[in-house]
C-alpha cells in the first residue's frame, strides 16, 4: 500500500474576510466553537476527508435525497448534500432569534386573517391596497374565511442571514409550502453518526420533536372533536422534489400519505380518502401542493394533482387544511417589505429581528435609486422562489442590468431589490481543506393555538467558491445547526 | 389501510420476489452448464419463456445465447422482469409506502440499487456473475426476514403475504412450464440422466432441493417433483401452500367474499388434479388453468382493495 503523506488541518491561512461563525480571526475562535476548532486543529486532511466520505455514504445508505427534474432523464434522486462541520449559534442569541420569530410569525397571521376580513391595514394605510390587489397569491374564494385560531400560516420557514456586521436579518418569509425541515432532522443524526466525539464536549438543543409538534398542532385544527382525529399529508407525488420529505413527515407523525387521487370530498363537503375498508372521514390535511393546484373546481382546472371540491369541504368547516389556502399573499417579496410596520400595526411592538433594507421598485423614488444602482443591488422578482429570476448586481453583465431595467419599468410591482450583503461564513470541507463558504438559515415556525419555532434550523451553505447561492437545486448543500447554551460551558 | 399504499405494497412484494426468482434462474441455469454430458449445453430461451415476454426479447435481441439472454434478464431497462426493472419498481412503491414499512426496507432496496448500478457490468460477466446474482438473492431474502420479523400483522402485512405467494405460485407454475417445453431431450441416449438433471434445475431454481429430498426420500423424476411443486402443503413454495396462504391473507381483509371465490375456484382445480399422472398436453392444459386462476384472483382483489384507476400493469 502506497502511504500517501497528510498534512494537519490549517486553520492559519483560513480567510475572515466576511463574519465567520466559528473564527473571528484564524487563531481565534469564537467562544462558543473553541472546541469544535480545537477538534478541527487535530484532524489531518485524510481525517478530515474520510468523515466527509463517511457522512456521503451514511447520507446515500439512508437514502436521504432530493428530486431534480431533468427533461432528458426525468426524474433523479440526488444524494443530499451535506457539510459534517456544524454551524454553532450561541443560546442566548437565539433566544433573542426565537423571540423575534414567534413576534413575525404572529403579525403576519393577523395581517392575512386581516386581508380576508376588514382590510384594517388598508383602510389605517399601512398598507396599499394595490400591492394587494395584484398579488399573484391574493385569493378572493377566501374572503370571509374564519379558520381556527385566526391562523393561515401554520408552517411558516423564514430565512435568516447576517451580514458582515454580525448582525441578523430576516431575508423573506416561505408562507406556501416550505420544505427543508426533514432535513433538518437528518442532518442531526448524520453529524451524531460520523461526529460523535463533538457530543462529548457540546449538547446541543435537540430537534427532534418537531414531528410531534407538528402533529400536535395540526390535530388542534381538527374539525370534529375526535381522541385522534385522523391526519393526512397531501402530496403532490414522486416528481416533487421535496417528496422525500412528505413521506418523511408523514412517517414521522405515523400518518397517511396521501396523493389528490386518495381523496375524494362528498356531497355533504366532507373529505374522505379510499382505503381498502372504503371510504374514512379526514379531519386535517397537512397540503404539500400549491394552492392553484389544490382543486381543480376552483383554481387551475387542469390539475390532476388536487382533489375536487376541497376549497368547499374547507369553507364549510368540515376539514383543516395547513397551510390555509391563500396564507401566501403575505409570501410576496413586497409584502415583506412591510412586515415591520405590520409588527408595528397589530402587535404595537417594535420589530425584534430587522428586514434587509429593501428597495421598493413601486414607488417613484425607491425605482430611481434601483435603477441607478443595478451593480450593487440584488433585484427579486415578488413571487418567485428557489432563487430563480434574480439578479446578482455584482456579478452582471451590462446586458443582464439592461434586461432587468426593461423589467422593472415594465411591471415595478413585481420587484425588490436589496443590498448586496456580505452573508456570514462557516468552515467547510472543500476535498481535503476547510475553506469558508456563505450560509443562510431556515427555522421553521410553528402556529397553531400557540406558536414554537425549531431549535435552529435547516443551515444552507453555498459549496461553490464566492456564490451566495444556497440553493440546493443550484449547488447548495446543507450543515447540522446547534444551538448550544454556553452557561453549561 | 388507503387502497393506494395496498397496492403499492403487494406490487412491491411481487417484484421482489420476481427480482429473486429471474437472479436464482440465471444462477442455476450457467451452473447446469457445469453438470451436463459434454457437447450438449443448457438452453437460454426457456428462461426467457419464464417470463412469458419473448416477443420483447425479439425485438432487440438477436439471439438466445447466453449472454444476451443473461443480459436481458438482469439488465435490460424497458423488460417488465428484468432483475434491475423489478427492483426498480420495487423501490419506487416502496417509496411511496415508506410511512407503512419498517424503514430499513427502503435502506436495503437503495443499497441495492446502487450496488446494480455500480457493478452491472461485472455482473454480466461470467466470472462475476455468481457473486452478483447471490447479492441479489440475499438482500432480497434479507428485505423478506425484516419484513416477517418486525411489520405488524396489519392488514398491510396481509397485501404483501398476497403479493409474495401470488408471484411465487405464479412463478411455480411457469417453471414447471418451462421444463414441460423442452420434449426433445427425450430422444438423447441419457435422456433419463439429462432430465433428473433437469428437475433438478428446476427445483434448484426454486430453492426447493433440498426440502424435496428431505420430504420425498426419492430420485428425482418429473412425477414426485410436479407433485412437491404442485400438491405438497408444507413447501412455501409449492403452489397449494401459496394458495392456502392467499388465502388466509384475504379472510383477515374487510369484505373478502368475491376473492375468497375465485380462490376457491383455484383450489378446485388443483385438489382434483393429479399432476403425477398427467401426459405432457394436459399438464400443460392444467398449468394454464391454474395461471389464469391466479390472474382472477389478482383481478378480483384489484376491484376489490385497489384505486379505480389501477397505474399498475
Amino acid at each position: 500500500m502506497q502511504l500517501e503523506a497528510t498534512v494537519p488541518v490549517d486553520l492559519k491561512e483560513y480567510p475572515t474576510d466576511y463574519y465567520d461563525e466559528m473564527l473571528i480571526t484564524p487563531n481565534r475562535s469564537r467562544r462558543h466553537a473553541k472546541q469544535l476548532a480545537g477538534l478541527l486543529r487535530s484532524f489531518d486532511d485524510q481525517e478530515l476527508a474520510a468523515r466527509q466520505a463517511a457522512a456521503e455514504l451514511a447520507i446515500r445508505q439512508m437514502g436521504i435525497t432530493f428530486s431534480v427534474y431533468s427533461e432528458a432523464e426525468g426524474t433523479i434522486d440526488r444524494s443530499w448534500p451535506f457539510d459534517i462541520v456544524p454551524r454553532i449559534i450561541p443560546k442566548k442569541e437565539w433566544d433573542q432569534v426565537e423571540a423575534g420569530l414567534v413576534q413575525r410569525a404572529r403579525a403576519l397571521n393577523m395581517f392575512i386573517d386581516d386581508i380576508y376580513h376588514k382590510q384594517r391595514v388598508i383602510k389605517e394605510g399601512i398598507f396599499p391596497a394595490e400591492v394587494m390587489e395584484e398579488s399573484k397569491n391574493f385569493r378572493a374564494e377566501c374572503v370571509g374565511v374564519s379558520p381556527a385560531f385566526g391562523i393561515w400560516a401554520h408552517i411558516c420557514g423564514s430565512d435568516l442571514v447576517r451580514d458582515s456586521d454580525g448582525t441578523i436579518y430576516v431575508l423573506e418569509d416561505n408562507l406556501r409550502v416550505p420544505s427543508g425541515v426533514s432535513y433538518m432532522l437528518e442532518n442531526r443524526l448524520v453529524t451524531k453518526q460520523v461526529f460523535p466525539e463533538l457530543f462529548e464536549h457540546y449538547a446541543p438543543l435537540p430537534v427532534d420533536s418537531y414531528p410531534a409538534q407538528l402533529n400536535e398542532m395540526l390535530a388542534s385544527l381538527s374539525p370534529r372533536r375526535t381522541k385522534r382525529p385522523e391526519i393526512v399529508v397531501l402530496t403532490p407525488g414522486i416528481y416533487n422534489s421535496a417528496y422525500f420529505e412528505h413521506a418523511y413527515l408523514a412517517q414521522a407523525m405515523g400518518c397517511e400519505l396521501v396523493e389528490g387521487r386518495d381523496l375524494f370530498v362528498d356531497d355533504d363537503d366532507v373529505v374522505n380518502m379510499r382505503t381498502v375498508s372504503g371510504l374514512q372521514r379526514v379531519d386535517v390535511i397537512y397540503r404539500r401542493i400549491d394552492d392553484e393546484f389544490l382543486d381543480p373546481e376552483v383554481f387551475n382546472p387542469d390539475s390532476m394533482l388536487g382533489v375536487p371540491g376541497l376549497l368547499r369541504a374547507w369553507k364549510a368547516g368540515k376539514v383543516g387544511l395547513a397551510n390555509a389556502p391563500g396564507a401566501g399573499v403575505a409570501d410576496d417579496k413586497v409584502v415583506y417589505a412591510f412586515v415591520p410596520d405590520f409588527i408595528r400595526f397589530y402587535l404595537n411592538e417594535e420589530p425584534i429581528l430587522p428586514n434587509v433594507p429593501t428597495y421598493r421598485c413601486m414607488f417613484d423614488d425607491e425605482r430611481d435609486y434601483v435603477l441607478d444602482h443595478l451593480d450593487k443591488l440584488v433585484v427579486k422578482p415578488a413571487n418567485e422562489s428557489g432563487g430563480y429570476g434574480m439578479l446578482m448586481g455584482t456579478s452582471s453583465t451590462q446586458a443582464e442590468r439592461a434586461r432587468f431595467a426593461d423589467l422593472i419599468k415594465n411591471n415595478p410591482r413585481n420587484y425588490i431589490a436589496q443590498p448586496t450583503l456580505g452573508l456570514s461564513t462557516v468552515p467547510t470541507v472543500i476535498g481535503r481543506r476547510v475553506e469558508p463558504r456563505h450560509v443562510d438559515l431556515r427555522p421553521f415556525i410553528l402556529s397553531g393555538r400557540s406558536t414554537s419555532v425549531t431549535a435552529g434550523g435547516l443551515t444552507r451553505v453555498a459549496l461553490r467558491k464566492g456564490t451566495l447561492v444556497v440553493n440546493s437545486s443550484q449547488g447548495g448543500g446543507s450543515k447540522d445547526t446547534w444551538i448550544v447554551d454556553e452557561e453549561g460551558d | 389501510m388507503l387502497s393506494s399504499v395496498a397496492e403499492n405494497i403487494y406490487w412491491m412484494c411481487r417484484n421482489i420476489e420476481r427480482a429473486e426468482s429471474i437472479a436464482r434462474v440465471v444462477s442455476v441455469n450457467a451452473n447446469l452448464q457445469l453438470d451436463l454430458p459434454r457437447g450438449l449445453s443448457p438452453d437460454w430461451r426457456p428462461l426467457i419463456d419464464v417470463t412469458g415476454t419473448n416477443d420483447q426479447f425479439e425485438e432487440r435481441y438477436q439471439e438466445y445465447t447466453e449472454r444476451q439472454v443473461v443480459r436481458y434478464l438482469l439488465a435490460d431497462t424497458d423488460s417488465p422482469s428484468s432483475v434491475k426493472n423489478c427492483l426498480r419498481n420495487a423501490r419506487e412503491s416502496c417509496r411511496v409506502v415508506r410511512d407503512s414499512l419498517p424503514r430499513e426496507v427502503w435502506q436495503y432496496l437503495t443499497e441495492l440499487q446502487l450496488f446494480i448500478d455500480e457493478h452491472l457490468q461485472t455482473g454480466l460477466t461470467k466470472k462475476g456473475r455468481h457473486a452478483f446474482t447471490e447479492r441479489i438473492i440475499r438482500t432480497c431474502q434479507m428485505t423478506n426476514g425484516l419484513l416477517a420479523s418486525v411489520m405488524t400483522r396489519d392488514i398491510g402485512y396481509q397485501f404483501l403475504r398476497l403479493g409474495r405467494n401470488l408471484e411465487r405460485a405464479d412463478m411455480t407454475t411457469r417453471f414447471i412450464d418451462m421444463r414441460l417445453k423442452v420434449p426433445q431431450l427425450d430422444r438423447l441416449p441419457d435422456a433419463s440422466a439429462v432430465s433428473v438433471l433437469q428437475w433438478v434445475n428446476v427445483l434448484s431454481s426454486m430453492s426447493a432441493y433440498q426440502m424435496y429430498r428431505r420430504k420425498m426420500q426419492a430420485q428425482v423424476l418429473q412425477p414426485q417433483v410436479l407433485w412437491f411443486l404442485l400438491k405438497d402443503d408444507e413447501f412455501p413454495r409449492s403452489f397449494f401452500h401459496c394458495l392456502i396462504a392467499i388465502e388466509e391473507s384475504l379472510g383477515l381483509l374487510p369484505d373478502p367474499q368475491p376473492c375468497l371465490l375465485a380462490v376457491r375456484k383455484v383450489f378446485k382445480v388443483i385438489e382434483r388434479a393429479k399432476p403425477e399422472s398427467l401426459k405432457d398436453d394436459e399438464l400443460n392444459t392444467l398449468v394454464d388453468e391454474l395461471q389464469s386462476g391466479l390472474i382472477d384472483i389478482h383481478r378480483s382483489m384489484a376491484r376489490m382493495y385497489f384505486l379505480p384507476a389501477a397505474g399498475h400493469g
